[in-house]
């Protein structure tokens, strides 16, 4: 059965609405009738016009200032829930996104489905799909209590498509009252140089673990490969946990999904934890040492050898023909 | 500064987990080990409470029975005291009602500064325990911090974005989830190790800490269906003879990517 209105938590950067965000909108048009976001940011007014190409006819608006997103995203949810009966709210799996549905599931005093890789109608219910075991299974868990259901869906999980083109009306919201919450405030955004495209986005991913040997390899090798195939670089969990690289970087369970056309896997040994992540690439191209290393078990292309022989070869070979 | 660490005890993650057939939860017989994402909140919270120069780090955990092996690794790396709220019936137990035990036992830890928790668990992975806990504790929360300060009353963190990241402020109490690789846990010292065994762990149930229902009672929700995900076959596998990476290349341009 259809659900009668379901919410999307909308998320920006750039003037536009996050992937992620037009990601929900998508699936949004299978389950429900009425798709509307709730959208804490700002330019609004873009914002929704972006949003109704993927058929969203209203947008909740609430300018955040310098308090944080997620935690004034619950308020507002909280604030409005009562009025509008949404029976389904979905969140990205993101920074933003998880304050969010955190904070919103204590005021409402609802569970969340979180980390959902599928979403689907189930009689008079709704059912998220999760990974587990590194991907090896799926677990359909279905809500059982009370409406509105909450759940938080990983990034690349669907497509974004543009459907049911409407014009979104923008109804504004005055100050939400986050009590305490609200007493954080964002006193500087730090926007590091970035080259090439976001982890998540990228058709190729290069991404290095332990077997690169440190942080200084990962940036001599790992770094540049990924440059120059105009990918981005990614991390296993075991070198973010070392500091060799920050947690935005890390692909796998407790990380990011990535879904590029190849994924290069250097001095990765394939753990359950990393391998969820990185399962649903088009190609795998795995080097590592050790030739039983569980990665080669899902890699189209493996090479068993030295990542700081291997990798500076390839490097040097595109630099040839790249002149 | 009185800091609650909030730690999991888990199944080794080296070894293949299974899911109990009857309770569709993860098996977690047998000895449970600290999380390694908790180690980085506690090499924390210890270094806070020394900067400070008095109080004290208390952990707070909840477990299907009453392991302890996990918290003596976290006692021994020189926390405190720990509370640990044990009972067979949180078994399928949800987040939300995870963090309604842990804001009680915060309440209970007597007059706290600080909560600190890592991102989310290596098992269960919800993500959300964090913010939550603050939420019922109704307290600012600073997640997925890279770095915090305290100062003047008011905690102080750089939080994670995709672009890079924000330094966000807010005043104590507050709750602070840390991102891993952020500090470098010690390791416990024998002496450490030692002095664990007699550290005081105040173990409770449920009932103690008032939070009704727990378990697969109290989720909200069912295990509809549980299927093997369709499996990615091998490919093809070299051994570098110092040629290999021309296959690779090769393979690139198959693709046309190069």
């Amino acid at each position: 059965m259809t659900l009668a209105k379901v919410w999307v938590f909308a998320e920006s950067a750039d003037g536009k609405p996050v992937t992620s965000t037009l990601e929900l909108c998508t699936k949004a048009r299978e389950l429900g009738s009425t798709i509307e976001a709730v959208y804490v940011g700002t330019d609004a007014d873009a914002i929704a016009a972006a949003l109704g190409e993927y058929g969203v006819s209203a947008v909740h608006a609430l300018d955040p200032g310098e308090g944080l997103v997620g935690v004034l995203g619950a308020a507002a949810i909280a604030a409005l829930a009562e009025a509008h009966q949404p029976d389904l709210v979905l969140f990205a799996q993101t920074y933003d996104g998880r304050d969010a549905i955190a904070r919103l599931s204590v005021k409402l005093d609802r569970t969340v489905l979180t980390n959902g890789t599928a979403l689907s109608l189930d009689g008079d219910t709704v059912r998220v799909g999760t990974a587990i075991f590194g991907g090896a299974t799926i677990v359909d868990t279905a809500f059982s209590g009370a409406k509105p259901w909450l759940a938080a869906i990983r990034p690349k999980s669907f497509s974004a498509e543009p459907g049911n083109a409407t014009t979104a009306a923008v109804t504004r919201l005055d100050a939400v009252d986050a009590g305490r919450a609200g007493e954080a405030r964002v006193l500087d955004r730090h926007v590091e140089e970035r080259e090439g495209p976001q982890l998540e986005e990228a058709a190729i991913v290069v991404s290095g673990g332990r077997g690169v040997g440190s942080s200084e390899n990962y940036q001599a090798i790992i770094e540049p490969l990924a440059t120059m195939l105009g990918g981005a670089s990614g991390a296993s969990r075991a070198i973010v946990d070392a500091g060799w690289v920050p947690y935005s970087k890390q692909v796998g369970q407790t990380g990011k999904t990535v879904k590029p056309k190849v994924y290069v896997a250097v001095g990765i040994s394939g753990a359950t934890q990393h391998l969820v992540g990185m399962k649903g690439s088009d190609h795998i191209i795995a080097i590592n040492k050790d030739g039983e290393a569980p990665i080669f078990g899902v890699a189209d292309l493996g090479i068993v050898g030295d990542a700081n022989k291997v990798v500076p070869a390839i490097i040097e070979a595109l630099k040839a023909k790249q002149s | 500064m009185n800091i609650v660490v909030c730690v999991k005890q888990i199944p080794d993650p080296a070894v293949p987990g299974t899911l109990d057939p009857t309770t569709n939860t993860l098996v977690r017989a047998g000895k449970l080990i600290l999380d390694e994402s908790d180690s980085y909140g506690v090499e924390m919270a210890l270094q806070l409470r020394d900067a400070a120069g008095d109080g004290e780090v208390i952990l707070v955990s909840l477990a299907p029975n009453d392991e302890v092996s996990g918290l003596r690794t976290a006692l021994a790396m020189g926390a405190d005291r720990a509370i640990l709220v044990s009972d067979a019936a949180f078994v399928g137990t949800d987040a939300l009602t995870t963090a309604k035990v842990i804001a009680a036992c915060v309440e209970r830890a007597g007059s706290v500064d600080l909560v600190l928790t890592a991102t989310e668990s290596s098992d269960g992975y919800t993500g959300t325990v964090p913010a939550q806990v603050a939420e019922l504790l109704g307290w600012p929360s600073l997640t997925f911090a890279k770095s915090v300060t305290l100062a003047d009353g008011a905690a102080t963190i750089q939080r994670q974005t995709e672009a890079g990241y924000d330094t966000v402020t807010a005043p104590l109490p507050a709750v602070i989830s840390v991102t891993a690789g952020v500090v470098e846990p010690r390791y416990p010292s024998f002496k450490g190790i030692m002095a664990a065994k007699s550290k005081p762990v105040d173990a409770l149930t449920s009932g103690d800490v008032g939070v009704t229902p727990v378990g697969w009672a109290g989720a909200n929700q069912t295990v509809a269906e549980i299927t093997a995900a369709p499996a990615r076959e091998a490919g093809e596998k070299i051994e570098d003879d110092g040629s290999a990476y021309e296959r690779v290349v090769a393979y690139l341009e198959e693709l046309k990517l190069v």
